[in-house]
């Protein structure tokens, strides 16, 4: 049986909420943790089948056509099996949710980095080495600039309320600044991987992928073969941040190695690969206009994004996502242009849209602020709308305010707006820094099985990934509630296309989607037992291995002479539109500016975040600080450089390109909100996985300007920027 | 990485001249791995007895095998040479400096992003290509000391501390031993930046010799990107000393800054005998930077530079 | 070539060509797949592993340089059920999310309470010549060889601390 839901009115029933066994919500550890502490989780190239061979890529490092390959050094080799390029190799990963192949260029080169040949060899030594001696012949051709200057406005991306240079020109106050991001990497600690095996016409690939419904999809159009024929395995996936989404290089190349030479190939993209020929996030200008009126309430607002991307992709950073329901204000207008560039593909990196928009914006609500002389959490409790001030529908719940009051408590913060550069510990000047947290909310149809055995043990199957989210974690507690048995007795088999196919780890939706479908197929699972017992899946309690019943309480294994299982099928319906659904927070902090050289260190950061029923508090949390050390990454150190004469990305390793590291980060606080929300899904769950980037890097950014009176609005806040300012 | 012949040399004579010589490998490794460095043979010194710290007229002789870790951690070099603990400690990582030696340390090739790129000209990996960071991507670039065919800059922490210190280099070569003051170990770029130091092929580094410590404090500051796990930006090695109120001597040196460990003496002259204020240091700062030249991506530095330079001078001198 | 090496007590004989790095035979020649590789150019820490004692980047050493060193790997340091106190630790504190680069934090972490016991100094010590005292900043600094991009560093302090007994760890928690 399947028990199917789509969700085309709230669900108000709270059911999880009547639940029993009490592990749902609690700080479970999660259930692999043992396995990854002590090496023995398999990743994507971990796995490796006798005879496999390794594949390397050759990186094209001129953009052109490419005229010819002279393989003959590589081939002559002696351990090489041969060097595979030709017309499907992909130019880059598909795009989230894509469901087809990436553009596949042949001898196309549309930028620098682009793999254009896999030599394939007995050894991962002699594949490297032979790669570095394949030589390309490469003939210009006609292509897109490297630096973004043309940009298309399409129309259907500009909105216009009202008049908002009328406003501006009325405003007590304005705000009217440009600013700009650079571009990020993803940089998941697990490089792109894929081991590819072939028995006949049944191709299986164990990579490491963030999709596997669409991953599918996307290797079996890549290699025009039939989706049935695939089997995708990604148990293990070592982080992904949106570089994951799709089917990356990797996968295809092995594929077609594997099947060339007839035995097992395995591809892993060197680090640098990682960097060029996966996804960058674009790197955007932005200009934010406010009006306000004398209390800082503002009457419009104006939002332009100016992105890049690759010729013939249909994803450009939707960096005004949020911007039309955050603040009112019935003057608006919002405007997205993009430009065609010769540069690494463009694509999502942790919250596409809100973290590098929110960011922007918060630090435009920061300069208001200072023109107002406003509070910063004043001026943002004073400008949260009744209801989505641009369609005109009711918010699905709102935590803002209360996120917002909670997080200023925590934190101790200061509400006297003190002057800038009034606070000094010898070299160090001290400033405090704040910012909203706003991401929209998403629904994204996903299968599971349970199954539930009459000795008390049950299995969870779907083809859903974790990928550090804490998917194993809370799938298994959801079943373990709502089955009434301990956690410890359901397992939970994740990353398999074999399973049930999910909705993927991707927009913060894995949780809600998979999570409910879980829900559902458990609530199968419950209807038979209450069947068996005579009785309502309502009225029955599962509790410690027992079902309750009336005035009944019996042992599953007497209730159960067989194995009951259940499928559950959850859809999105109408309250994705009916309502505005987004997760909210506010994010505090306390920055010290080196006066002398101009370095910042973030001394103490608090994050308070709203997102629906919260399923495991630990691993929640553990998504909040990632998303949060992002926006310290964001604020004081990354940037992709790119190369302004060929658009190459030139620190391309992680020496340079500068993650944040232990000692970057402080002990970072987090508060999460009690809440349900019924429109998300029946669990009244909503996205907490990329919710603690959206805005963290302007609370930073404004704690600087706190601390020394120095505005940067050109991301991130280096020494030198900070230092130009500075006595 | 290209196929190459390994061998273990069992002492000193078997190391001569007999091929690129490894021993902590972190960065002769990395440089293979990129296609950078391209031995045909390496010999693997790592079982020499060149591990030891002894004590050395008044100073220490450091072997050459001696890593970051142990040299950095070791009594006499926290009692005695402060800024050279601290240089070692702000580098790197825990695991690095573990394998990390000192000999290696000192012939540590440059960050240079173009001289990483086996697909960019650069003159230092293959003279007369050209130099792709001129009017490239410059933030880790030289403001002193560069060239028309090479801004690149020397990354090291340990051997700018090891120039303040007035350390020499103890070379074993097939004429016998030589010591090079450090100050004549490295050698501008010029038409020439693949010639890095005086070291002449078939030579090896034996030992670092510290002659006596010098009166006063030290202290090594290193700005950079990150608060750990970076290369420096600008780095200071101050010692410097003060009586009845005025600068007796200074010895200065900065990384980050140039094509190798900087010192200029007379930005010591400039010090010494002169009370220690504002004036002083900018007048001393104005030497050290009369002739620096920014690239544009590192034009930030010759400002951080005079700043981290007072600084560390009023630090130094503070209450003294 | 052939070198013989000496893995979590236990000696192989390893066959592989002389380029073949100590991370790459671990992982691709003697099944030993713990030891992560996440850059291969000693900036991310993944392929920390102890050698006699002493935590280093497996990706930048020959493994035909380490014949007569003991190393130990992750698996070394316990499996599931019997854990190391800071495995353990690291599970109750969730001290990794994705799990990748946790081997290479565990097997650093591991080595880095013997330095510190030994009494090494870090660049944030304040004074070189004491012995160190255990602290969280201590502790950070001497983990930033090793990247999370997860960043469960805070977690990740919060495990080792509790192993390390910094401050009556415990206590202050609750």
């Amino acid at each position: 049986m399947t028990i199917h839901q789509k969700m085309d009115a709230p669900d108000r029933r709270n059911r999880l909420d009547d639940m029993a066994q009490g592990v749902l919500s609690t700080p479970l550890d999660r259930p692999e943790g043992p396995l990854k502490v002590s090496g023995r989780a398999p990743y994507a190239h971990e796995v490796q089948p006798e005879g496999m061979l390794h594949g390397f890529f050759v990186r094209a490092p001129r953009i052109g056509r490419l005229v010819s390959i002279d393989d003959s050094i590589a081939r002559g080799t002696a351990g090489v099996e041969t060097v595979i390029s030709g017309p499907k190799l992909i130019r880059n990963p598909a795009q989230g949710t894509a469901n087809s192949a990436p553009v596949q260029p042949d001898a196309d080169i549309y930028y620098i980095g682009q793999p254009v040949a896999l030599v394939v060899a007995d050894t991962f030594e002699t594949a490297r080495a032979a790669a570095m001696n394949v030589r390309l012949d490469i003939a210009e051709a006609d292509r897109q600039p490297v630096n973004p200057t043309d940009y298309d406005s399409p129309e259907d991306q500009q909105s216009t309320q009202g008049d908002l240079d009328g406003a501006m020109a009325e405003a007590a106050f304005t705000v009217d600044r440009t600013y700009t991001t650079p571009a990020h990497n993803s940089a998941a600690m697990e490089p792109h991987a894929a081991i590819a095996q072939w028995d006949g016409d049944k191709l299986t690939v164990r990579s490491s992928l963030q999709m596997l419904k669409y991953n599918r999809n996307e290797i079996a159009d890549s290699l025009g073969i039939d989706p049935a024929n695939v089997r995708l395995l990604s148990p293990y996936v070592g982080g992904g941040f949106g570089s994951k989404l799709g089917i990356a290089p990797d996968a295809v190349g092995a594929a077609l190695a594997a099947k060339e030479t007839g035995r097992p190939v395995g591809v892993v993209l060197s680090r640098q690969q990682v960097f060029e020929a996966t996804m960058r996030r674009s790197e955007t200008k932005q200009r934010i206009r406010l009006a306000a009126d004398a209390d800082g309430v503002l009457s419009g607002i104006g939002h332009d994004a100016w992105v890049s991307n690759l010729p013939d992709e249909a994803f450009s950073e939707p960096v005004t996502q949020a911007t039309p329901f955050t603040y009112g204000g019935v003057h608006r207008q919002i405007g997205h242009h993009i430009a065609r560039v010769s540069r690494t593909c463009a694509g999502s990196v942790r919250a596409p849209g809100e973290a590098v928009g929110i960011t922007i914006f918060e630090i435009a609500m920061d300069e208001l602020a200072r023109a107002t002389g406003v509070d910063p959490v004043e001026l943002r409790r004073r400008n949260i709308p009744e209801q989505d001030p641009t369609s005109d529908i009711p918010f699905s719940s709102h935590k803002l305010a209360e996120a917002l009051d909670d997080g200023a408590r925590t934190f101790g913060w200061d509400d006297t707006l003190p002057e800038p550069g009034g606070r000094r510990e010898g070299e160090w000047l001290i400033g405090q820094g704040m910012a909203s947290a706003v991401r929209v909310n998403a629904l994204m149809e996903s299968k599971a099985r349970v199954t539930l055995q009459p000795d008390g043990t049950a299995l969870v199957e779907t083809d859903m990934t974790d990928i550090g989210t804490g998917t194993y974690a809370i799938l298994t507690q959801l079943a373990a509630e709502m089955l009434g048995i301990d956690a410890a007795n359901v397992k939970t088999m994740l990353g398999d296309t074999d399973l049930p196919p999910a909705s993927g780890s991707g927009g913060s939706w894995g949780a809600a989607s998979s999570g409910a479908s879980v829900f559902l197929a458990c609530q199968g699972v419950r209807q038979k037992i209450a069947a068996a017992l005579e009785t309502t899946e309502e009225d029955l309690t599962l509790k410690d291995g027992r079902a309750i019943a009336g005035n009944r309480s019996i042992p599953l294994s007497e209730v159960l002479d067989g194995p009951v299982e259940s499928e559950g099928h959850i859809e999105p319906g109408d309250t994705g539109d009916a309502v505005r659904q987004a997760t909210w927070g506010a994010y505090f902090c306390e920055v010290a500016v080196n006066a002398v050289t101009g370095e910042t260190r973030v001394r103490r950061m608090h994050g308070t975040f709203a997102a629906g029923r919260i399923m495991n508090p630990k691993t929640a949390r553990s998504q909040c600080l990632g998303g949060m050390t992002f926006g310290i990454g964001m604020a004081l150190t990354e940037e992709l450089m790119h190369d302004s004469r060929d658009g190459h990305i030139v620190n391309r390793d992680l020496a340079e390109y500068h993650l944040p590291v232990n000692l970057d980060v402080p002990q970072i606080t987090v508060n999460l909100l009690e809440e349900r929300d019924p429109w998300a899904n029946p669990m009244q769950v909503k996205g907490i996985g990329e919710l603690g980037i959206c805005g963290a890097a302007a609370a930073v950014v404004n704690g600087i300007f706190q601390a020394t009176g120095v505005r940067v609005r050109d991301l991130p806040a280096t020494l030198d920027k900070v230092l130009a300012g500075l006595d | 990485m290209k196929p190459f012949d390994y061998a273990r040399a069992q002492d000193v004579s078997g190391a001569l001249d007999a091929g690129k010589i490894i021993a902590g490998g972190t960065n002769l490794l990395d440089l293979m791995k990129l296609g950078v460095e391209t031995p045909e043979r390496v010999v693997d010194i790592t079982r020499l007895d060149l591990k030891r710290i002894e004590d050395h007229e008044g100073g220490l002789r450091i072997g050459a095998l001696v890593s970051n870790s142990d040299l950095a951690v070791d009594d006499r070099v926290r009692r005695n040479y402060e800024v050279l603990s601290r240089a070692l400690l702000s580098g790197a990582s825990g695991q690095l400096r573990n394998m990390a030696t000192t000999g290696g340390n000192l012939l540590q090739r440059t960050r240079c992003y173009y001289f990483q790129d086996v697909a960019s000209p650069c003159n230092k990996r293959e003279p007369g290509s050209g130099c792709r960071a001129k009017g490239g991507a410059t933030r880790l670039h030289a403001i002193l000391g560069a060239s028309e065919h090479c801004i690149a800059t020397h990354p090291s922490d340990m051997a700018v501390a090891m120039q303040a210190l007035d350390a020499s280099v103890e070379i074993e070569g097939a004429e016998g031993t030589r010591t090079v003051p450090l100050a004549e170990f490295y050698v501008l770029p010029g038409d020439r930046p693949d010639i890095e130091t005086v070291l002449k092929p078939g030579e090896l580094i034996t030992a670092v010799i510290l002659p006596a410590p010098l009166p006063g404090r030290q202290t090594y500051r290193k700005v950079r990107d990150r608060a750990s796990y970076a290369f420096a930006l600008v780095s200071v090695a101050g010692i410097v000393s003060v009586k009845d109120g005025v600068i007796e001597q200074a010895a200065l040196a900065f990384g980050g800054v140039a094509p190798r460990p900087w010192r200029n003496l007379e930005v010591e002259t400039a010090l010494a005998g002169r009370e220690p204020t504002r004036e002083t240091f900018d007048a001393a700062a104005d030497i050290l930077l009369a002739g620096a030249e920014g690239q544009g991506g590192n034009d930030f530095k010759i400002p951080l530079l005079r700043r981290t330079f007072r600084a560390v001078l009023g630090e130094l001198t503070q209450g003294a | 070539m052939k070198t013989t090496l000496t893995i979590n007590g236990a000696s192989y004989e390893l066959e592989a060509d002389s380029r073949t790095s100590l991370l790459d035979a671990l992982r691709n020649h003697l099944g030993l797949t713990g030891s992560k590789k996440g850059c291969d150019h000693g900036q991310c820490g993944s392929c920390t592993v102890i050698a006699d004692g002493r935590r280093i980047n497996s990706c930048l050493t020959l493994a035909c340089m380490m014949d007569g060193v003991e190393i130990t790997t992750i698996e070394g340091l316990g499996e599931p059920g019997a854990l190391s106190p800071l495995q353990d630790a690291f599970v109750r504190h969730d001290g990794y999310q994705c799990g990748y680069c946790t081997p290479g934090q565990i097997c650093a972490a591991t080595a880095m309470l013997d330095e510190i016991k030994a009494g090494w100094p870090s660049v944030v010590t304040d004074d070189l010549t004491a012995s160190p005292e255990l602290s969280e900043a201590e502790i950070s600094e001497r983990m930033s060889g090793n990247l999370c991009r997860c960043a469960a560093y805070p977690n990740i302090v919060d495990a080792i601390s509790e192993v390390a007994g910094v401050n009556g760890w415990k206590e202050a928690a609750e």
